[in-house]
């Protein structure tokens, strides 16, 4: 191994750049190899959604109509639920996983920590199917019975909670996802908060500053970019989610202001049709609503970044 | 070094093996409708035990199934609608029945138990569109007078993938009602008109949505309504008699359609005449190509069929389906004997 560090003839060294070339090659082309392949996705996609873009245009988007024997097709109502469950799943997730990450990083001692960190990890490893048969079987009647009746009865006032509660539908869809995308959010935000330095945090305690000033005032300021991070990496994984919403979402193409009520998104309305789907008009307009999930969760990387960017600025400067 | 090259070589050697080892017993492919995947998976299970011949069937669904044999990359595919003549003929395809379903309405009203509550044809596509909100209707009332029906919201429970089930079922309806034929139509999958529908994947995606929404009404193969005893409804047939569901009633359906003036089998078994039939009743169907390039291949298919028609009746009716009557599979075998020709000589008998 000695001759390896210190090579001595010419010819060793020549076969050293051979292999650094046939390296550099390698590599390279292992790094090509995803944008090829996201190009590649993503040009399949618009060549098989041709024909149902050039016959609805833009209307795609925004019509609700999404009728298989008239072969009317629309993107809107999908678009919808899954736009809505994202928003419940980040709106309860979100809160959630800070304040739980918060807690394994500062208050909890070291053994419960780890053994409760362990345990988020695990959350993370459920296939998604498992969440969604846990929630038909076991969550949608439990909110059926238990919280859906007593937020129709106390908030039943507000569009939101009108309707027969059924438990299946865009609520218990949200909620499911929250969970999902809880472990996500909650790793990278522990260890978001662990990076803060020491001295940061106990210089803020030495100033008389309560927990909550020190998390709030203190630890999200500093870890701000890694937090909107694994905020941004819960969004793209909720938007994207098929199976577990698949069984709780309710699966009908209807705009409604009730959570209650049964929607779709986008992903499920993919994996409940595309096997039966035979007509050409049918594929192609499934494929463009892939298409927009695509161009949705794409969107969301470019925002996450450019709001990483300006954030990473203004705070460095900060700090 | 010499290890890997030992490694790989065995590898290869196997792979070589084991493609001898397949050429040598004969395999048959087939893909497409999920409704029969259970009874098919067990006849070929049985078949492969008696035989040696090894046949798989992948449950794709009907469409799926379609477009593989076209593509010609299954040798048999099998679908729950129909194809028509004309797609037949420009495929080069030959369609027949190999078993029959019911689809029947399953109710979860509380004190409805199976077997109580009576629909026409007509109300179950007023309900179906919306049109009747509560289940203490008159119109659901007047043909209901012994049942306590209560003030409860209908809640329509469909399929949320495409699937032949809703087809049979849309067609039914479309038969029983001029509006839902004209409004909604017939297909795999439909755009349901209630405002208040959900849509369950698969058939026990339906069963458990109905189960766990009070007042939910929604269609399922009766097999799944028997293993999950839920409460179904009777219907009223092309007769006029209320008749429940079950094997009997189905197979009177399936015994008094006119098969013989059904070119390609192009026949659905809903609303047939007779007394005790159930009317949403539909056979599922095997496709296979014309030309058989394979000869050898192609009669091990049609024997194995033959098989599945005259020694796979009592597993088909343990698992809840219909096996056909001896006079269809007779004359399904006579088009066999005609139309399905490999180097220009018939396969069968």
């Amino acid at each position: 191994m000695a001759d390896l560090a210190l090579p001595e003839t010419p010819a060793k060294t020549q076969t050293w750049r051979q292999g650094d070339v046939i390296f550099l090659w390698l590599s390279r082309g292992c790094a090509f190899l995803v944008p090829a392949l996201i190009g590649g996705i993503f040009l399949a996609l618009l060549i098989y959604s041709l024909p149902a873009i050039k016959k609805f245009g833009v209307g795609f988007l925004v019509s609700p109509e999404w009728n298989p024997v008239t072969q009317e097709f629309g993107a809107a109502s999908s678009i919808f639920g899954t736009v809505v469950s994202t928003l419940i799943a980040m709106l309860l997730a979100v809160p959630l996983s800070l304040a739980i990450a918060f807690f394994l990083a500062e208050l909890a001692p070291p053994k419960v920590s780890r053994v409760v960190s362990t345990l988020i990890e695990l959350l993370a490893a459920i296939p998604s199917i498992i969440f969604g048969m846990w929630g038909l079987f076991v969550f949608a009647p439990f909110l059926q019975a238990h919280v859906q009746p007593w937020l129709a009865s106390t908030l039943g006032f507000l569009p939101l909670f009108q309707g027969p509660p059924m438990g299946i539908g865009i609520m218990s869809a949200g909620i499911i996802l929250a969970f999902m995308i809880l472990p996500f959010i909650c790793a990278i935000a522990r260890d978001v908060f662990l990076l803060v330095p020491r001295t940061i945090r106990e210089s803020a305690f030495g100033m008389g500053a309560t927990t909550w000033e020190v998390m709030y005032k203190v630890m999200i300021p500093y870890g701000l970019v890694g937090l909107i991070g694994a905020v941004f990496l819960g969004l793209g994984r909720a938007l994207g989610e098929t199976m577990a919403i698949t069984f709780v979402i309710g699966n009908s193409h209807r705009i409604s202001a009730s959570l209650f009520a049964a929607g779709n998104s986008i992903a499920s309305t993919l994996a409940n049709e595309f096997a039966e789907a035979t007509e050409p008009m049918y594929v192609s307009s499934l494929i463009a609503l892939g298409l927009v999930l695509f161009l949705i969760t794409y969107l969301v990387q470019i925002l996450a970044q450019f709001l990483l960017r300006r954030l990473y600025r203004s705070w460095s400067a900060g700090l | 070094m010499n290890r890997v090259k030992w490694l790989i070589f065995a590898a290869v050697a196997c792979i070589a093996l084991t493609g001898v080892a397949q050429g040598q017993t004969l395999s048959l492919n087939g893909a497409g409708a999920s409704f029969p995947y259970p009874l098919y998976s067990q006849w070929a299970h049985k078949y492969h035990g008696l035989t040696g011949m090894k046949i798989n069937y992948q449950s794709i669904g009907s469409g799926g199934g379609i477009a593989q044999i076209k593509a010609k990359t299954v040798d048999f595919g099998a679908s729950d609608e129909p194809l028509k003549t004309e797609d037949l003929d420009q495929a080069g395809l030959v369609q027949f029945p190999m078993v029959v379903g019911g689809v029947v309405p399953v109710v979860n009203i509380s004190g409805i138990a199976a077997g109580q509550i009576k629909f026409t044809g007509d109300l179950l596509a007023q309900v179906f569109m919306g049109k009747i909100a509560k289940w203490n209707d008159p119109a659901v009332k007047n043909l209901n007078p012994g049942l306590n029906l209560p003030d409860l919201n209908i809640t329509i429970v469909h399929r949320a993938d495409g699937s032949g089930t809703t087809w049979l079922f849309t067609h039914y309806l479309g038969l029983s009602s001029p509006e839902w034929q004209e409004k909604v139509g017939v297909g795999k999958s439909v755009k349901w008109p209630a405002p208040n529908s959900a849509g369950g994947k698969g058939n026990e995606g339906v069963a458990s949505y109905v189960k766990k929404v009070d007042g939910a009404i929604g269609y399922v193969e009766y097999a799944y309504a028997v293993q999950n005893q839920m409460s179904f409804a009777v219907l009223k047939n092309r007769a006029g008699n209320f008749v429940t569901p079950s094997i009997e009633s189905f197979q009177a359906a399936t015994a008094n359609a006119d098969w013989q003036k059904a070119p390609g089998y192009y026949l659905v078994l809903n609303n047939q005449p007779g007394d005790q039939s159930w009317p949403i009743t539909g056979a599922t169907y095997i496709l296979i190509h014309k030309q058989q390039a394979d000869a050898a291949k192609a009669k091990g298919a049609m024997k194995f069929f033959d098989w599945c028609y005259k020694h796979g009746a009592e597993m088909a009716q343990k698992l809840d389906y219909v096996p056909l009557p001896a006079k269809v599979v007779e004359l399904v075998q006579a088009t066999w004997a005609k139309e399905i020709k490999a180097d220009g000589k018939s396969v069968w008998p």
